[in-house]
């Protein structure tokens, strides 16, 4: 979201919407239509497909908190993403095998419980977060782009030759894990639950965007030293902002190995920070829907244009080139017009 | 082990290293004087490594290929930057790394599409093949050899070009005050044309060289990209000297993390178990060097600005 | 005049092969279901690799079409190398085209985030490559079909050749990741000599002089090493460069067909094993490479025979059971009655298979670089896992 949005939300909410709200509850339905619709078409695969869409929304939602609103053009975020879904694999590994992950200090247990490995998850994604945003924020600009890219590969080198969870093979889960009170395996139901955690995100995200302390991030990207001769230090807000950005992103990852039930050292690769980036841009940067929108052009162009030709990414570079030269605002700039300030 | 193979080990390092900076000094140059991120630099490595391969394989000559790959990546850098790389200077850097994000992927399948997925011959020339006996007993790769003489020859290059010709005078200008030079007269969208052709040939001069030990297939510049970036980072974004110096350290940590770290681990583990953790380990040392080194020098050794 | 000669002499070639295969449609005809079978392929087109994945389309797909079976339908999709991906396109065949059976996967690693989710689906899963430890020991399923080897096979017998030589001391390489650990333990497990040093490179690595010196200064009788892909044409070309006067020794992986003419000359005369070659001399075999050379206009690899077996496999079940009966469908693949490529061909408990693997020789043969048998490694080798499959 936009600070121009921001403004203008309570007119917004006292009498008509603003186009920007158009376009997000179109996009919001336009989801949950489309994985309902399949799902009443009996298209299971599809009702997967948007599953996938959702969750790689969340994961941009993480990095749209730091480059949206913070401008921290972070190249590192499939760290938190697989970090999550390694979270979510490592526990129902030892809940299926039946062995304790460490006995010392106290006895830890594996699980297949989403909840719990929901916020072990976020809880590690946010202290990875906390140790590279603490050190990388000492960077500013391409530094800073420089700094995330190399943690990200450092874990992801550390990940594909580090044997005991499947290096490079990586760590199948044979049964996706329970939400008590829902049969995750039935793919409407899981998506169901997916949308739910987007949407949450999505409500988080905007509560802090338009709290003090999102306007204190806002103003963090637009002018330092202002913020400074208010009295507020730039670097705490933003390491604080990126490491809630990582639990989301890291919370995407869990939610992630559970659609795939597979989780590998490619969930950690740069490809996966560089088309999260991708996703922004082709949503709109700095809108809060443009993870979702993002996504969904995303993988729909992959579904569609991967049928027509084995050269499909060849067309999708073109693509993604045309959006950023000439439609800087992304599907959501077009659609709801209206620039971004800064 | 013994200090010939250490000597020959640390000369392996040092060669990596030159290998690299041929690689990062188009990157960190274009950086320097257009501040503009290229993460499509890879993709012109491969360019020059195609064209070397494919001239060679037409003329039987190794030489014409290395001239048609420094003459293809530099016309095919003039076209990328009329084209598009003139439109980011003035974006921030999240547009400059999408669209050359973007300019991989066309590349990358457009090769394939021209070539096929299958990696092509390339192979050192008769004149360059084989080894010779250094001082001490050390047998060295004839070729490895001349892509040192050709590394430390680009360096000096680059420095006689930025620190005594009229463009260098220009280039430099440029960094300080881009609209100083343009008020000067000079024409500011020839000379950056110039300047990224000129990286690109010698990022096209690299695949080229580097392509004849190892192989020429579609995708091969993104592991070197990554380690470009890592080396001019380290440098200091934009320095020459930075590169040389970024490039040379990671060479020499790359290669002796590599030969020493198993052997370290080897002497309070199993083999088998330290081999693999030495290994492990040694992947992640040269992110561990930047790291630090960003943690301390924020702008790297040799940084400007950042 | 000499290309028209040998296209006849490839034309009655190939008028044997149809008549031949024709003549065994016809005799099983009877026995014909008409229930069709619809596969799903699932390989590595684009990027780094592709072109394993290409050569085992494209040795599929000729067997496919020279049995001209209308029962059979055949999806391609590219799974990019991604695990996700793979699991992506495994569920959109499964729970959208309906797919019979799944195959066509290149790396371990795919087939390990594919291959468990299929068969628990009830889904018939033949493998023409990838075939990691983990497929065949505990987690081995009665709807996975390994056609082409268990992942140590070629390495063992590396391991088996090395020891018949009587090198007595071997310097072994391989990457630091799963496939590249299992490479190095498989070899270990039939090499009797003493083992000088043992180095794990990092995965994709393009630069080997580091250990190039390594392997001069270690004095060892001779090389083992597994570097499959670009990895294996950058140590090939750095190696011969670096003139050093020792017998190698390696999988097929990086001296197979699709990548011999990438490392020229300096691959001449570097033994590797392998269960299959372009001169094993059998009928099939012959019509096998003759059709291929036909068709694509280039000479088979390793991948493309494995392609072409689990082909032939699967279109002798489906002359013998019903696919919607998946007891006996299973039952006539386990029979495994089909003239394999390979000469002898037969599954093990763990429905792996027993066979013979060779050694080759590289060598350079009308101006083409290709392999030659020159040694049998093992003769009607299993896997070291078959005995913790319960099935």
């Amino acid at each position: 979201m936009s600070a121009a949005e921001v403004t203008a939300m309570p007119e917004g909410r006292g009498g008509r919407m603003t186009r920007a709200q158009i376009v997000n509850a179109a996009l919001a339905l336009g989801l949950i239509g489309f994985g309902l619709g399949a799902w009443a078409m009996d298209e299971t695969f599809l009702v997967t497909l948007a599953t996938k869409v959702a969750i790689l929304a969340i994961a941009g939602a993480g990095l749209n908190l730091v480059l949206g609103f913070g401008g921290l053009v972070s190249f590192g975020h499939a760290a938190y993403f697989g970090l999550g879904g390694y979270a979510s694999g490592i526990l129902a590994h030892h809940a299926l095998n039946y062995t304790a992950m460490f006995e010392w200090p106290f006895v830890f247990e594996g699980t297949t419980s989403m909840p719990v490995i929901w916020l072990t998850a976020m809880a590690v994604g946010a202290l990875a977060a906390l140790v590279i945003g603490a050190l990388s924020l000492r960077t500013t600009g391409v530094y800073f782009i420089m700094i995330t890219l190399a943690f990200g590969q450092m874990i992801f080198y550390f990940a594909i030759s580090w044997p005991a969870y499947g290096g490079e093979d990586g760590l199948p889960i044979y049964v996706r894990n329970g939400f008590p009170g829902l049969n995750t395996l039935d793919p409407v139901q899981f998506f169901g639950l997916v949308c739910v955690v987007l949407f949450a995100m999505l409500g988080l995200i905007s509560m802090l965007a338009r709290s003090r302390f999102g306007l204190a991030l806002q103003a963090a990207r637009q002018n330092r030293q202002r913020l400074m001769a208010v009295g507020i230090r730039p670097g705490g807000v933003l390491l604080v902002a990126f490491v809630i950005s990582g639990a989301i992103t890291a919370l995407a990852g869990a939610l992630y190995a559970d659609l795939n039930r597979f989780v590998s050292p490619s969930m950690l690769s740069w490809h996966l920070s560089g088309e999260l980036l991708v996703f922004l841009i082709l949503g709109g940067t700095g809108r809060l829907f443009a993870p979702l929108a993002g996504a969904g052009l995303y993988i729909a162009l992959e579904h569609l244009l991967g049928g027509v030709s084995d050269h499909w990414q060849f067309f999708f570079g073109l693509l993604l080139l045309g959006v950023v030269l000439f439609a800087r605002g992304g599907v959501i700039g077009f659609l709801a017009g209206g620039k971004r300030h800064g | 082990m013994s200090t010939i193979l250490l000597i020959e080990q640390l000369l392996n390092g040092l060669q990596s290293g030159l290998m690299l900076f041929l690689m990062a000094a188009g990157l960190t140059l274009v950086f320097g004087v257009m501040g503009l991120i290229n993460l499509a630099h890879g993709s012109l490595y491969m360019v020059g490594a195609f064209a070397c391969a494919g001239v060679a394989a037409a003329t039987g000559s190794f030489w014409l290929g290395l001239a048609a790959s420094i003459a293809a990546a530099a016309a095919a850098g003039a076209i990328v930057e009329v084209a598009v790389i003139r439109r980011l200077y003035a974006r921030d850097h999240l547009d400059q790394v999408l669209a050359t994000f973007a300019l991989i992927l066309i590349f990358s399948e457009g090769t394939r599409w021209l070539y096929g997925s299958f990696p092509l011959y390339l192979n050192v020339p008769p004149s360059l093949s084989g080894s010779v006996t250094l001082p001490g007993g050390i047998q060295y790769s004839l070729f490895r050899l001349a892509i040192i003489g050709a590394g430390l020859a680009v360096a000096v290059g680059l420095f006689l070009l930025i620190g005594k010709t009229r463009i260098g005078v220009q280039v430099r200008a440029g960094e300080a005050d881009r609209e100083m030079i343009a008020a000067l007269g000079v024409d500011i969208r020839r000379l950056y044309t110039l300047v990224f052709a000129l990286g690109a040939a010698l990022a096209g001069m690299a695949g080229a060289l580097v392509g004849t030990i190892q192989s020429v297939q579609v995708g091969m510049g993104e592991p070197v990209l990554i380690l470009a970036f890592v080396v001019i980072v380290i440098g200091g974004i934009g320095s020459i000297k930075g590169a040389l110096v970024g490039a040379l350290l990671v060479g020499l940590t790359d290669t002796m993390g590599r030969v020493l770290l198993p052997s370290i681990f080897g002497l309070f583990m199993e083999t088998s178990a330290a081999t693999s953790v030495g290994a492990a380990l040694a992947s992640m040392a040269i992110y561990i060097l930047m790291a630090l080194v960003l943690i301390v020098k924020p702008g790297g050794l040799f940084g400007a600005r950042a | 005049m000499t290309g028209i000669k040998t296209g006849i002499h490839r034309e009655t070639r190939m008028t044997r092969f149809l008549t031949t295969t024709a003549l065994a449609l016809s005799m099983m005809g009877t026995a014909a279901m008409a229930e069709p079978v619809k596969v799903g392929m699932i390989t590595t087109l684009s990027g780094g690799g592709a072109s394993l994945g290409i050569d085992t389309r494209d040795g599929f797909m000729l067997a496919v079409e020279k049995a001209g079976n209308p029962d059979l339908e055949v999806h391609i999709e590219d799974d990019q190398r991604k695990p996700e991906v793979a699991v992506q396109l495994s569920d959109e065949m499964i729970q959208s085209e309906d797919v019979d059976v799944l195959t066509g996967i290149v790396w371990s690693n795919l087939a390990m985030a594919v291959v468990p989710g299929a068969v628990r689906q009830g889904k018939f899963y033949l493998s023409t490559n990838a075939a990691p430890s983990q497929l065949a020991g505990k987690g081995c399923h009665e709807n996975y079909f390994s056609v082409s080897y268990q992942n140590d096979n070629l390495h063992e017998a590396a391991g088996q050749y090395a020891t018949d030589e009587g090198f007595g001391r071997m310097f072994i390489m391989a990457p630091n990741y799963p496939a590249g650990q299992d490479s190095l333990s498989g070899f270990k497990r039939f090499y009797e000599g003493e083992v000088a040093n043992e180095v794990y490179t990092q995965l994709g690595q393009t630069d080997y002089a580091a250990e190039i010196a390594q392997i001069r200064d270690s004095g060892a009788d001779a090389l083992f090493f597994f570097l499959p892909g670009g990895m294996g044409i950058s140590f090939m070309k750095q190696w011969a460069e670096a003139g050093i006067d020792m017998p190698v020794v390696g999988p097929a992986f990086s001296f197979s067909q699709d990548i011999l003419p990438a490392i020229g000359e300096a691959a001449v005369g570097v033994k590797n094993t392998a269960q299959w070659s372009k001169d094993i001399d059998n009928e099939a075999n012959a019509a096998f490479v003759a059709a291929f050379e036909e068709k694509y206009d280039r000479l088979p690899s390793l991948y493309a025979a494995q392609g072409y077996d689990t082909a032939r496999l699967l279109l002798s079940a489906m002359e013998k059971a019903d696919v919607s009966d998946a007891d006996a469908f299973r039952e006539a693949l386990r029979a495994a009655e089909f003239d394999s490529v390979r000469g002898d061909f037969a599954f093990g408990p763990n429905q792996h298979p027993v066979q013979d693997i060779y050694v080759r020789e590289v060598i350079s043969e009308e101006g083409q670089l290709t392999n030659k048998i020159v040694a049998t490694a093992m003769e009607d080798r299993g896997d070291a896992y078959a005995e913790e499959c319960s099935m």
